[in-house]
Formats: structure tokens, sequence, C-alpha cells
């Protein structure tokens, strides 16, 4: 079974690998990429701390060959902050907010956070517990992490955050 | 969890994907949206040693109208239906449907004609197409043909297709602006099967129900048409009496698996609750 020449665009650069084509991508993207901000948490589709960006979707990359993203364009978390280090707006309002407690499911959750912003740059509460609800967060009751997302939200929309009181 | 080891092909034509099943027999299966197939060759549930990725065939994604029928493309995304115009104006209960399908990373892949096609009692759309009446076209070496939806599921994971064929699109009739509908799917949280669901189409004309059609999700071995449920509500004011009867038709017809979801009795009673949510919503959409 030989293995299969692929390209892909991974967080702005070009890189190309030969892969079996039984690989995960998100094994491909740790083992071979060594990018390692992509967690394996269930493995089974369901938690989705393995999320990235793929071809402007959001995709359990548990549940994606990597032959299947032969020539796609890709974002993992690794991609979300500036050159310089500068966060993104997402990244700072998880820290802001205190979006996360252990972390484990965080770069799943900017990812994931990061296609529903751009599909929606205005979501109500509701639109962003439903949107994240592919992603599984064991610590924080989401409470913050639902913050962490309108902080980003109007970060980006130019507009003041205010805390929705409780 | 790492899948058994296969060789992969991307065809670009339906035709070339076919003469690969064809060719390569029984080992090799197709790949639509890949989350119902990977996970279990994750599991080594399956182990296909020759998997036909349908992902790089323009042809089989997209939605069109032809006439009053709209035809949809077999790897069009569960996503694509919940961004759809076509599908807002011409068949609004999908989209309904669509969204309580998995979770947002999985309607990003997972496709029409794999949730039809796969056989699995748990998916939405094959009770739903059922209640639409809509018509599978199929592709095999052989040729093309089509099979009714209401003749294409014969149990858990057995449907009309043969080996080497695959859904190529999804034709329904569209909807009447006039038309009431409503999918009511009850689940435990984000992401799971139904434990029990309903569809629910109706018209109705001078206070009377003039047509309805009933689909019933993972309640039995196949997707179910609840006929004689729907054969309650015709000619009915909607009333009490007839949704009663209708409730209990459809509830006669069920034989639930027993499983984490509950015993057959609660999947069943909850059949009819979604069933008794479908018809109410769907008579306030309801015109006529």
């Amino acid at each position: 079974m030989a293995k299969t020449h692929v390209t892909m665009t991974i967080n702005g650069q070009e890189v190309e690998a030969l892969v079996e084509p039984r690989t995960l991508l998100i094994h491909f993207l740790r083992e071979q990429m060594l990018l390692t901000g992509p967690h394996i948490g269930c493995e089974t589709s369901h938690c989705g701390a393995c999320t990235v960006d793929m071809n402007d979707m959001s995709v359990k990359s548990c549940t994606v060959f990597a032959v299947q993203a032969n020539g796609a364009n890709i974002t993992t978390i690794e991609g979300m902050a500036a050159a310089d280090g500068t966060l993104s707006a997402l990244q700072e309002g998880f820290r802001m907010m205190h979006g996360l407690q252990c972390g484990y499911c965080t770069p799943g959750m900017i990812t994931r956070a990061h296609r529903l912003l751009i599909e929606n740059p205005d979501p109500t509460e509701d639109e962003i517990r439903m949107g994240i609800a592919g992603n599984i967060c064991r610590c924080t009751g989401y409470q913050n992490i639902v913050k962490a997302i309108q902080y980003a939200a109007a970060t980006i929309n130019g507009v003041p955050f205010h805390e929705a009181a409780e | 969890m790492i899948p058994g080891r296969f060789d992969y092909y991307r065809p670009s034509s339906a035709q070339e994907a076919v003469a690969l099943l064809a060719k390569l027999g029984d080992e090799a299966r197709p790949l639509a949206g890949g989350h119902s197939l990977i996970p279990v060759m994750k599991t080594r549930l399956a182990a296909p040693e020759h998997l036909i990725d349908l992902g790089g065939i323009a042809d089989l994604r997209g939605i069109k109208v032809e006439g009053d029928t709209v035809v949809i493309g077999a790897m069009t995304t569960q996503h694509d239906l919940l961004t759809s115009k076509l599908i807002a104006e011409h068949l609004p209960i999908i989209p309904e449907t669509s969204a309580l399908i998995a979770d947002p990373q999985i309607r990003y892949l997972g496709t029409l004609g794999g949730n039809v096609a796969n056989g699995d009692p748990g998916n939405d759309m094959p009770a739903l197409m059922m209640c639409l009446d809509a018509t599978f076209t199929v592709l095999g070496a052989g040729g093309e043909r089509t099979i009714k939806a209401r003749e294409f599921y014969l149990g858990t994971y057995y449907t009309a297709l043969e080996t080497g064929e695959i859904v190529t699109s999804i034709r329904i009739k569209a909807m009447s602006k006039a038309t009431g509908y409503a999918y009511e799917k009850l689940k435990r949280k984000v992401g799971d099967y139904a434990t029990a669901a309903a569809a629910v189409v109706l018209t109705v004309s001078g206070g009377t129900c003039t047509s309805a059609s009933i689909g019933l999700t993972n309640v039995a071995e196949t997707p179910l048409l609840a006929e004689d449920a729907a054969a309650a509500l015709i000619g009915s004011s909607l009333d009490k009496a007839a949704i009663d009867k209708a409730v209990a038709a459809a509830e006669a017809i069920t034989n639930p698996a027993h499983d984490a979801r509950g015993t057959p009795q609660y999947r069943t009673k909850m059949a009819g609750v979604m069933l008794r949510r479908a018809i109410a919503r769907a008579m306030t959409r309801a015109h006529g």
C-alpha cells in the first residue's frame, strides 16, 4: 500500500509530505508536521479538541484522512496569532475572560469560534452556544468561553464589550 | 485509534467512481462525508481494502430547481442545506432537520447522500425523505436507475442499493408556500441520534386537512412512513380526536431498540410526543 504524496497550505506555509492513506489528519498534523496545538481528546468526533479550519470549514481532524486534505488550506491554533506574537481577538478574549481552566479544549474552541465569527460576526449568546456545540469543555461550564467569544466579537466589531449581568 | 490499511482513490466523475467500485468489488467502499464510515474504520468494525473518495466529484454537489422539483446532489453537505436560499424557499423542512443533525463541524462535511444511503435508522434524513416522497437517483456500472425513498429502506444498514451503486442525487417536489411542516427531534444532547423524531408535512383548506405525510426516525429497524397516522389527519379539522388517533396509529407501528436512549415503551411514547409537537407546529405554519 503505497504512500500518497500530498501538498497543503498550513498556517500560510506550503508543505508537502508522504502519508499513508489511513493516516488521520490529526495524526499527520501532530506527528508529521509537529503541530501539537490541535489536541486529541476523544478521537471519536465528539469532543472537538482536534478542530482545525480546513478550506473555510471547521472540521474535526480526527475524522478526516490526511489524503482528503490534499490541496487544502488549513489553519490550526498555531496560525491564529499574528507573526509578531500579537494575540488574535479570540485569544485575547479567552485570556481576559478566563475562558479556560485546564486549557485542553481551548485550541479547538478558539479555532471553531474563529470560523463562527467569520460567518456570523455579531452572534447572539444562543448562536454562540449552538455554534460551539461540537466542542466539549469539562472545566468551565462554558460561561466564560461564551464571554470570551462575546469579547472577541466586540473587539472585531470595534464596539465596547459589556459583560452581561448574571 | 488507527484504521486498517487501504488504498485510496479520488475519482473526478461519478462514472469513474462506479467503474472503480465494480472493478474492486466487495472490498471497496465509497467515502462521502466520512462521519459514519471513518469512525467504524477506526474501531475496525469496517476494514475496506479500497476507499473511493467521492469528494472530488464536483457534479455530485449542488442544488438546482427543475420545474417543480428540487434536485440535490448527493455530496451536498448539511451545511450547504442550512445556507441554501433555494432550499430555504422550496423545502424549509430540510434545514430545520439539518440543524438537528450532529454538530457544526460534522455538518460541514456530512452529506445528504451519505445520510440517506447509509441505512442507519438513527439518521434523520431518511424519514424526512420518506415523508417528502423523495426519489433517489443511483448509478452503478450497469447504468442509472431511480428508487423511491419509500421503497429504499429494507433493514438496518440494508437498503435497495446494489453493491457497487452510489446515490448521485435526490429529487424532491418543492413544497407550496401554504404547506405546514415541522421536524421534531428528542435527543439527549447535541450530536446524539434521536430518542425519537417525527417529520410532518400537511396542507389545510377551509379548516380541513387536505393532505398529510408523516415520517418517524429511529423507532424501528428502518425509518417509518406512518401512513395510517397521516390518514387519520386527512379530512379532519386537526382537532384533538384526530390528532389522538394519528398519535396512536404512529405509536402502533414503532418497534424501537432498547438502548441507552430508553426502553422501547418510552421511545414509542416519545415518538408520539414528537409527532404531536410536529403536528402542532405544522398547523401554525399551514395557510389555507
